[in-house]
């Protein structure tokens, strides 16, 4: 599937749900489906800064694609980087540059973009686009 | 005893829908609420006499230094300074912090003790440790107890000839502790330290006696106090503000400027660089005004009241745990549940229409002290009501029930 179909699914899922608090639940169930990073890489380096809870991010090359793995100490947190590793995830590199993150806004995560939250999930794009660029750039050379 | 309905009616944005639930603010210790006389009293200012103050002839221009110096003289009786030129003008505590720590970068020397509790803001930190770059003075660090209170006999012993000042806020904004600082203070003059008093947290709840406290310093900002944001008040004893070079060079602060050598002004001037904040400073009187009409005798009662419905209420919640147990505690309750992230609880209770602060509370050295990334914090003000603690008790509760 592309970012774009996944995404789409994910917002299929999402117009369920009537109301927030459906939605926080189904975010908390997706948290637990995360695929966890390995301890030995919750390191420093791989924490996602600008987060209030605690984010590690892990991003690794297989064949022409990027996999990525994530943990958080905070429930909430865990379920919204599940739903951008399921979007992001097993996708090519140049794909995960250029697509758009605008299905936060329809699956009602909007709140989670704004500066108050202290720019958790904008850290979280940021640093998953990082490892886009980052490897694009590797396998160019 | 206060009525209560008739306040709120004061606060236009108490009637304000969040997430299509009414407004329950619990975080004024992050910045209070503006009853509608200050809101009124800033569009008043700009309507009516706005010009720039201490330079004019032009009758504006008089009007407003006036209404300015007026709101200073009142500052200066509601902290009871002893002269108004004691009483600076700034855009807050952190402004008034950095000020007195810039100036004592000309009187410390390497060695000297900067001493700080463990209690304080960041901004009672920082600017400390930054000082001690400048300086090669030393931070040392007055610990606390499990309950979140200095611990005075540890205090006692890290006073010595070597503490040049002593730094403490009056009131924890992480935790709600009241500290012990009229004690310290005199413990402080007696190894000859000067002492600045961070009350921020403390000017909602109480009325600071400066003379009383004997203390150097003491610094707070207007918006924690039902003033605008971008004001606040450094006291400095006059023989401190004489010793001190000034902060900032610019208009306002100068006596006469020649490129060969500028004189300074006298006090206040000599720390207010440039055009203040004029409208901010005026309605910063207009807000101390309404507090002493509401009555601090009155809020006092209000907030103990809230206080102990909430930290009764809370610890209903199985697995719950409030930090800062002091004996001594303003309207504060800052909390976690076992094995729940404070962050999601917080998001959770304002969906519910709920502003609770999570984080660090930009006090990390305490957090670490607990051994926890964060506390959920419900700051409560004199136009909080019993029924607003209970609907917050109710949805933490059900975040709880979400979470676990």
């Amino acid at each position: 599937m592309t970012i774009k179909e996944i995404q789409d699914e994910i917002i299929d899922e999402f117009s369920m749900f009537d109301d927030w608090m459906q939605r926080y639940e189904y975010i908390i169930e997706l948290g637990k489906s995360l695929p966890l990073i390995n301890e030995e890489y919750k390191t420093d380096d791989n924490l996602i800064k600008g987060c209030q809870s605690k984010v590690w991010l892990q991003g690794e090359q297989k064949d022409d694609k990027i996999v990525f793995t994530a943990d958080s100490d905070a429930i909430l947190t865990k379920g919204i980087i599940a739903i951008l590793i399921r979007a992001f995830s097993n996708q090519k590199a140049e794909d995960i540059i250029k697509a758009d993150t605008e299905f936060i806004d329809e699956i009602g995560l909007k709140e989670h973009l704004s500066a108050t939250r202290a720019n958790g999930l904008v850290s979280m794009i940021k640093n998953i686009k990082m490892y886009a660029l980052a490897f694009d750039a590797k396998n160019k050379n | 005893m206060l009525d209560i309905q008739k306040i709120r009616a004061d606060f236009p944005i108490l009637s304000e829908k969040v997430n299509g639930k009414p407004l329950i603010y619990f975080d004024n210790g992050a910045t209070s609420q503006k009853p509608q006389v200050v809101i009124d009293a800033e569009a008043k200012y700009y309507q009516e006499i706005n010009a720039n103050i201490h330079r004019g002839v032009h009758t504006l221009s008089q009007l407003a230094t006036d209404a300015y110096e007026i709101s200073r003289v009142k500052l200066q009786h509601h902290i009871n300074a002893k002269f108004s030129h004691e009483v600076l003008f700034t855009s807050g505590t952190t402004h008034g912090i950095n000020l007195v720590a810039n100036g004592f970068a000309s009187i410390l020397k390497p060695g000297d003790e900067i001493l700080v509790s463990s209690l304080e803001h960041h901004s009672n930190i920082v600017p400390w440790q930054m000082l001690c770059e400048k300086t090669g003075a030393v931070l040392k660090v007055i610990p606390i107890n499990e309950e979140g209170e200095l611990i005075i006999s540890e205090y006692e012993s890290l006073l010595s000839e070597k503490t040049k000042i002593v730094t403490v806020n009056h009131i924890s904004n992480a935790l709600g502790v009241i500290n012990p600082v009229k004690e310290m203070i005199a413990k402080a003059h007696a190894v000859g330290a000067a002492v600045l008093i961070d009350g921020a947290q403390a000017v909602p709840h109480l009325k600071p006696d400066v003379q009383d406290l004997d203390c150097d310093f003491y610094a707070f900002s207007g918006h924690k106090m039902c003033g605008p944001t971008g004001t606040g008040i450094l006291y400095g004893k006059e023989e401190w503000l004489n010793k001190l070079p000034p902060y900032q060079g610019g208009g306002e602060m100068i006596k006469e400027v020649t490129f060969e050598k500028t004189t300074y002004a006298d006090l206040p001037h000599k720390f207010e660089a440039g055009t203040p904040n004029i409208a901010g400073g005026i309605v910063l009187g207009t807000a101390v005004d309404y507090l002493n009409e509401v009555g601090f005798g009155n809020i006092q009662l209000q907030e103990k009241k809230l206080l102990e419905h909430a930290t009764k209420r809370l610890l209903e919640i199985e697995g719950l745990r409030i930090y800062g147990n002091a004996k001594n505690k303003a309207s504060v309750v800052s909390f976690n549940i076992d094995g729940i992230h404070p962050y999601d609880i917080g998001s959770i209770v304002d969906k519910l229409g709920i502003a609770v602060r999570t984080g660090h509370h930009c006090a990390q050295p305490i957090m670490n002290f607990f051994c926890i990334p964060g506390t959920i914090r419900a700051s409560f003000s004199f136009y909080n009501t019993k029924e607003e603690i209970d609907a917050m008790v109710e949805a933490v509760k059900k975040a709880k029930i979400m979470l676990s």
